[in-house]
């Protein structure tokens, strides 16, 4: 039993401390380098993409091991078609609407074709990552597409100015921490969220206790809480002495709760982990597999167009290259987050560590200097530790767990017998 | 007397909780036929696997004395190096290679760089004259039907220098003349081979025409060896020796249950296989099912019970469906297993890991899972606090054995899997439940809980209708019993009335008349019935 549990505790959280400890050990390599505030402003800034893309990918990878290849075009497409709108000064707003139906119409030809007409969905994504891109291509003529449209890029996130505007700045004394200036704002905004979950936490927690079910120790959940509100304040506070809120940080936290609540508290969150479980016995419970596969192709989509804009914003263009490899880093955060290959298993919780420990070893390499295809080495070597050590540890628990089953099913017969 | 090949002697092999086989004793002479009969979950597969080094030396008590010496198998290449090959009952062949490659896969001819292919052709091609298979051995094996694809995995045996064949249930997926030609080739292997066979076989009458000796094992043990030259091996002998129990007080009674009208009732019911689509696997079949009351469905594997209660199930099976379904008076359509569910239908897989439980998922998810409407506010948003209550409730209603509802499913044993599955139908609160083989693979202690769950569905007034191909069980839960037999209804009963004889006699009525006419097997029970 005390094995089992040392094991469970390690799936459940090694990603997490193999994060931290990439985290510190990447301090010491870049001599603290990696933890200044501007690295952390920028490891939000230049990885949003993979958390807005992991995101919709888990939502595939979920149904079934299924993924989606073509994001990376997709983002190019929309990405060019949004930038040529701006281009031609019309309104940001409509490039913006016009960049997430793209995303949406994308989706919904996938959807299409993988749900209803079966076709395979990694031969499906793979016809759309070449064909968009070469629309893409088409609609840019081989050229870069410059956005200089300022309002758009401070609402999604690109030049200096991409913050959340400091409200309390003239309110009250000027305030510093160790001698640096820190964003008000930030630092509101950061004491409020920790303060509220401390709240949420234990609110939540008595009423359970009071509904009669089970809840986890009072020290653990103390220690738990204790160790997120350490990280929220540290967080913000790097993020309050350089320039406050990033936008496009706003704009992940926003995407990664309304999926976290929908994989999690509604009936299509459920139905993408039961399809993915055992598609055979969701469809003989009266779901309907196919608008489930539907749904979570045509959600990868318009989450590829917001992705796409979040992208030109950062990067204040659009072009030909745009986008490549991007879905690579989408379905490498899921699964080093945790989801299964075979479907049925991920959360929301696994694509933010997949994406953070992803980013913070590109940035922390890129620091260091470290060659960018010697990067790319390190980035798959990753990836199959990840995935290797969920393997091992299926097996250690299945092992325990087969010692486990015959005490219980002796005491079954035992019972069984006394009964009949 | 010849020589004897194979002697198993007092195995007894032990999963955890059950006692699979318990002191079983076989004895086969060189050159014989030998069947092993007994009811499903017998023990007879079991016995099988442990010869042929499924279940590795260790694992279970006694000796396996072969050839005269004692054999430690520890995997199954072991068995085959001395020439005892299984051929299973599911099919092993690739669909995409030819006869002569699957033949020789794993045992490729040629040398060990090199695949020696008109060898491997023509060795092919040698084995399947043999057992008198004209195709070339050039063929895919998609292309070719059961019937002689069961005929290349014996082949297949042969090229392997077999000198002990273990046939299980060779012929469950042949049809009458395939099934007699496969027997007729056993007999001609025994002729001019020596050739020596365990065939294991539900379908006594073939067992009757081929064997040399009958072992009957019941609840794991061997209960007696019939020698065709000295004692009466008619089906009904059989059958006396593998029921030969005393139904007992397994089952719990139902007490004033007040039978109402018919709640659902299937009318020329025709069902065609989904690949084979001249193959009917339901044929012209007519039942009933009321208020209250618990209809048994009895048949062997195969008999197209699964098909059945499939298909009703808004058609979740096979093609060309024709016929009638009437749910409480009124005709209905059912298209999908959504509208099935609507409609009041409930179908409880006897597939529990394939088709019923999302094993990665906890007890909670799956006890709500057929019925989410139940626990959302607009069938969207989960109430998971409803969720956990409805869970909860059913784990203590149904006595699961569970540290809590966030459980997976898949740690769980068969038993509390099975209720677990029973939990979901009966929280999607349906007025007709179809139960296929709820018991199967589940111990005593939470077969009889299973039954006493069967009983409060009829209490509270739910038809249940109870596929089984377990005999005892069916006439000891059931008020009336269908019986099905090759796609089709060959006798309906009351249970009061109901013998394990006279239900037996029912299937073999049929056959007994086919063979009749073939003029085969003229010492049939068939007057019987």
């Amino acid at each position: 039993m005390g094995a089992n549990k040392v094991i469970n505790f390690l799936r459940k959280y090694m990603m997490l401390i193999a994060t931290v400890l990439v985290v510190i050990g990447f301090y010491f390599i870049t001599n603290g380098q990696s933890l200044n505030p501007d690295s952390i402003d920028r490891l939000i800034s230049q990885n949003a993409y993979v958390f807005v893309l992991g995101t919709g990918m888990l939502l595939c990878i979920l149904t079934g091991g299924n993924i989606d290849l073509s994001v990376g075009s997709v983002v190019c497409l929309a990405g060019s078609v949004g930038a040529i709108i701006m281009d031609k000064n019309l309104p940001w707003p409509l490039a913006v609407a016009v960049m997430l139906v793209m995303g949406l119409l994308v989706g919904l030809w996938h959807g299409y074709w993988i749900a209803y007409v079966k076709v395979p969905p990694f031969i499906a994504t793979l016809v759309g990552m070449l064909a968009f891109r070469g629309l893409a291509n088409i609609f840019l003529k081989g050229k870069d597409v410059i956005v200089e449209n300022k309002d758009f890029m401070n609402v999604f996130g690109g030049s200096d100015t991409c913050y959340v505007p400091d409200f309390f700045r003239n309110v009250g004394p000027k305030l510093t921490f160790e001698g640096v200036a820190l964003n008000k704002t930030c630092v509101v905004f950061t004491v409020l969220l920790a303060l509220g979950l401390v709240i949420y936490t234990f609110v939540n927690r008595a009423r359970l206790v009071k509904n009669g079910y089970k809840v986890d120790n009072f020290l653990v959940v103390i220690i738990k809480t204790v160790l997120i509100v350490l990280v929220i304040l540290w967080f913000g506070y790097k993020l309050a002495s350089y320039r406050g809120i990033p936008t496009a940080f706003i704009w992940i936290a926003l995407i990664l709760a309304l999926f976290a609540y929908i994989t999690t508290k509604t009936t299509l969150g459920r139905n993408l982990y039961a399809v993915g479980g055992n598609e055979k016995a969701t469809r003989l419970s009266g779901i309907d597999t196919r608008k489930v596969m539907f749904s979570a192709y045509t959600l990868m989509g318009v989450l590829a167009g917001f992705a796409s804009i979040l992208v030109i914003a950062r990067g204040q263009k659009a072009g030909p290259t745009v986008g490549v490899g991007f879905e690579m880093d989408a379905i490498a955060a899921c699964f080093i987050g945790g989801a299964s290959a075979y479907g049925g298993t991920g959360s929301i919780g696994g694509v933010i560590i997949g994406a953070t420990l992803m980013g913070v070893i590109n940035q922390g390499m890129n620091i260091a200097a470290t060659p960018v295809n010697y990067q790319k080495v390190v980035k798959g070597i990753v990836l199959i530790f990840a995935v290797l050590f969920d393997i091992l540890m299926q097996m250690k628990r299945k092992g325990a767990k087969k010692k486990k089953k015959t005490a219980v099913e002796a005491v079954t017969t035992e019972e069984g017998g006394a009964k009949s | 007397m010849a020589k004897v090949l194979l002697e198993m002697k007092s195995i007894t092999k032990t999963f955890p909780g059950v006692k699979a086989l318990d002191n079983v004793n076989l004895k086969v002479e060189e050159g014989e036929i030998h069947a092993l009969v007994g009811e499903n979950g017998a023990g007879k597969s079991t016995l099988m696997n442990v010869l042929s080094g499924i279940y590795p030396f260790g694992t279970y008590e006694g000796d396996i004395v072969y050839d005269g010496e004692v054999c430690k198998f520890h995997k199954i290449k072991d068995s085959e190096k001395k020439g005892i090959v299984i051929i299973h009952q599911e099919l092993a062949l690739v669909p995409y290679l030819t006869i002569g490659e699957n033949m020789f896969l794993g045992n490729e001819q040629g040398s060990k760089w090199c695949i020696d292919w008109n060898k491997t052709y023509a060795e092919a091609d040698k084995y399947l004259e043999m057992v008198g298979l004209t195709d070339s051995s050039k063929t895919l094996i998609k292309d070719i039907g059961t019937g002689k694809q069961q005929l290349v995995e014996i082949a297949k045996a042969l090229a392997k220098n077999a000198r002990l064949l273990i046939l299980d249930e060779p012929t469950s997926s042949l049809n009458e003349t395939d099934s007699r030609a496969l027997l007729d080739l056993m007999k001609k292997l025994q002729r001019e081979q020596g050739m020596t066979m365990i065939i294991i076989s539900h379908k006594l009458n073939e067992v009757s025409y081929v064997a040399d000796k009958i072992t009957v094992v019941r609840d794991g043990s061997t209960i007696e060896t019939l020698d065709s030259k000295t004692d009466d091996i008619s089906e009904t002998r059989i059958i006396k020796g593998m029921v030969g129990r005393e139904i007992t007080d397994r089952f719990p009674k139902r007490h004033d249950v007040e039978i109402g009208d018919v709640m659902m009732e299937v009318k020329n019911w025709t069902v065609y296989h989904p690949e084979f689509s001249e193959r009917k696997v339901v044929d012209d079949v007519s039942i009933n099912v009321r208020a209250g009351e618990v209809v048994g469905i009895y048949g062997l594997m195969g008999a197209g019970r699964t098909e059945l209660a499939m298909s009703v199930f808004g058609r979740s099976y096979g093609i060309g469906i024709s016929g009638e379904l009437w749910l409480r008076g009124k005709p209905a359509v059912l298209k999908s297993p959504k509208q099935a569910i609507k409609a009041g239908l409930a179908y409880v897989t006897e597939d529990r890991k394939g088709n019923g439980l999302v094993l990665s998922n906890s007890i909670l998810r799956n006890t709500t899972l057929a019925n989410l409407e139940g626990v959302s506010t607009g069938g969207i948003f989960l109430d998971q606090d409803k969720e956990t209550e409805v869970a909860q409730e059913y784990v203590r209603k149904l006595r699961t054995k569970t540290p809590s509802v966030e459980q997976l499913v898949g740690n769980l044993s068969g038993g509390n899997q099975q209720k677990v599955l029973l939990a979901k139908w009966m929280f999607a609160n349906p007025d007709v439940l179809i139960l296929d083989e709820p018991t199967r693979g589940i111990d005593v202690g939470a077969k009889y809980e299973i039954y006493c769950i069967i009983n409060d569905l009829a209490k509270a007034g739910k038809s249940v209708i109870m596929i089984s191909s377990e005999l005892p069980e069916v006439i000891g839960m059931s008020d009336r019993i269908y019986i099905m037999n090759q796609a089709k209804i060959v006798g309906e009963m009351k249970a009061s009335e109901a013998t394990q004889e006279n239900i037996m006699a029912c299937i073999v009525g049929v056959r007994g008349e086919s063979e009749n006419a073939e003029a085969v097997n003229a010492e049939s029970v068939g007057s019987e019935a």
